[in-house]
């Protein structure tokens, strides 16, 4: 962070959390990017993703129980994929923390915490529908958006079209 | 008691009337059934499917199938440039879509960091706060069409009618507005737009009671309501509900109060939650109740940013607008409270490009849905029908 500018409470609060976490789980997170609209860190060994999502749902300082959003992204340029997750602590604390969860691009698959927070069940699906990376773990992964038989993954960046889609005419 | 023959009948459930003995149910061989309710059923409030499997009457699982209405609006969005998404937002939830712009806007806003004229964001709650309306009302007509009652459907698409009235008039269409603009408005409303909200306030206030003496007080609708579908609050808050969903089930929880934006700290309203009293916390009777208040506390808004809104002289709705919007790098997310919770954009923007590399939209509805399994076990049919009302989804939200 730039010396002299001046840190917003919730981003204080945030960083607070934050320090709690590393604290736990040291090198297996990253550095805090305490940026001012959303402040974020990467889970950098990724099999502990479930067990440090457990630590933050439950950690009586940190109660992160409400999951606003999970967010597949394509990183072509890492050869990646990766999910990022909105947390806070609904009526309890204003802390507010994105976590960042990556994998390879081809095969690559990140623990699921569907069974830590309920919404992240949809959003597992959703993210593996458009992007293509496996949730293990996940109590039932398929396809929720397109349909069972779709090919190919959307949203990723190199994403082609199929020509035919049951004898229908796909791209218009 | 005369002896009664069961031979052949297995075991049977018998009751007797005077002095005749009558079977209720014979021990016949039972099996589960898959019932499909949907994609083309009334009360699924557009294209969803659900799969039941039923145990008679029971619901022993219901699985949701969705998807009929996905069209890939965050493809859509890596391909157009910001200020283009916002007709897209509409068609998100088609029925609040001044919700839908204003959740993009701020969220934009966000990553540009700029100053936006004070006139501006209260023309942009008294339209959002009017939408909220008449996606209530939608929302409460069609939940009641659902149980069987018709009339209150037609009170609430007549006062609607006005709303969309009143919102035609100021951006030109009844739906789909693309009205909020990333950094202003598209146009300032027509003169006398705001004498005439404030006609509508008064016109709709004794309106709401109505309403409330019509479906609320309802025997049958509280029968068909009270106690059904009952979502804890701790389990609410897991499945990552919001809106007049998670308030239903007791959390105090409002984005306009807790996570504010735009005017709305400076504005007085209540958030209303259900005390027990008239409906057990969490039930179906509770979420409709929490909207048929809201309506009241939007009319307060809207009456107090009438009073407060800063004079039209020398206002530009378009001053703070870039000429071209180019966020610098970085990631947002940004959410605004929706009729139907909360509707959050997850922003990426790489600083070089005017589109943004990646958004996506956090649909209220899409989570609010997922609890539909949990919801719907162990509920008769009819019941399940209430459910789904009470969650008030609107497809082209879920799908996207």
């Amino acid at each position: 962070m730039e010396e002299g500018k001046v840190i917003s409470q919730s981003l204080q609060e945030s960083a607070a959390a934050y320090s709690i976490i590393h604290e736990k789980f040291g090198s297996a997170i990253s550095a805090l990017d305490a940026n001012e609209t959303m402040p974020f860190f990467e889970v950098i060994d990724t099999s502990q993703w479930t067990e440090i999502a457990l630590f933050m749902r439950d950690h009586p300082k940190l109660k992160f129980n409400y999951m606003a959003c999970l967010t597949g992204v394509d990183y072509p340029a890492e050869e990646k994929l990766g999910i990022i997750c909105n947390f806070e602590s609904l009526a309890l604390f204003n802390h507010k923390l994105a976590v960042k969860v990556k994998c390879v691009r081809d095969g690559g698959s990140i623990p699921s915490v569907a069974c830590v927070w309920h919404t992240a069940n949809w959003h597992e699906r959703e993210a593996y529908d458009m992007f293509g990376m496996t949730f293990t773990g996940h109590p039932e992964l398929r396809r929720i958006l397109c349909p069972d038989d779709w090919e190919g993954y959307p949203l990723r960046k190199d994403y082609k079209v199929q020509d035919q889609y049951h004898g229908i005419k796909v791209p218009y | 008691m005369q002896e009664l023959d069961t031979a052949g009948l297995g075991s049977v459930r018998v009751t007797r009337q005077s002095d005749t003995v009558v079977i209720l149910e014979k021990d016949l061989a039972t099996e589960q059934m898959v019932l499909a309710m949907g994609p083309q059923h009334p009360s699924t409030h557009g294209v969803l499917k659900l799969e039941c499997l039923t145990d008679g009457e029971v619901i022993t699982q219901a699985e949701p199938y969705l998807g009929y209405l996905h069209r890939c609006f965050e493809k859509c969005c890596e391909n157009v440039d910001y200020p283009a998404v916002v007709p897209y937002t509409d068609r998100l939830d088609y029925l609040a879509g001044m919700n839908s712009e204003f959740a993009y806007a701020i969220t934009v806003e966000k990553l540009l960091d700029i100053e936006i004229p004070r006139r501006v964001e209260f023309i942009r709650v008294i339209v959002a706060e009017l939408n909220r309306i008449a996606s209530h009302l939608v929302a409460i007509g069609t939940y009641g069409i659902d149980l069987g009652a018709f009339t209150p459907f037609l009170f609430c698409f007549r006062d609607r009618e006005i709303i969309l009235g009143l919102l035609e008039w100021a951006s030109g269409a009844r739906m789909l507005y693309n009205y909020i603009w990333v950094g202003g408005l598209a146009y300032d409303v027509p003169a006398d737009f705001l004498k005439r909200v404030k006609e509508f306030v008064n016109y709709f206030r004794p309106k709401t009671v109505e309403l409330c003496e019509l479906l609320t007080k309802n025997e049958i609708f509280v029968k068909r309501t009270l106690g059904i579908g009952i979502m804890p609050a701790d389990v609410a808050i897991n499945y990552g509900w919001s809106g007049p969903m998670l308030r239903g089930s007791g959390v105090k929880w409002d984005l306009r109060r807790n996570d504010p934006y735009s005017i709305y700290p400076e504005l007085d309203f209540k958030v209303p939650v259900p005390d027990g009293k008239d409906s057990v916390i969490g039930d179906c009777l509770s979420r409709h109740l929490v909207r048929a208040w809201e309506m009241d506390e939007s009319l307060k808004i809207i009456e107090q940013c009438i009073d407060k809104i800063p004079s039209a002289e020398g206002f530009n709705p378009r001053s703070a607008i870039p000429k071209r919007i180019r966020p610098k790098a970085g990631e947002v997310y940004g959410r605004a409270e929706n009729p139907r919770g909360e509707l959050g954009f997850y922003i990426e923007s790489d600083g070089k490009s005017t589109k943004p590399v990646r958004c996506k939209a956090r649909s209220s509805c899409f989570v609010n849905l997922s609890a539909m399994k949990d919801l719907s076990k162990g509920q008769l049919i009819p019941d399940l029908v209430a459910i789904i009302g009470s969650i008030d989804i609107v497809l082209g939200e879920v799908d996207r």
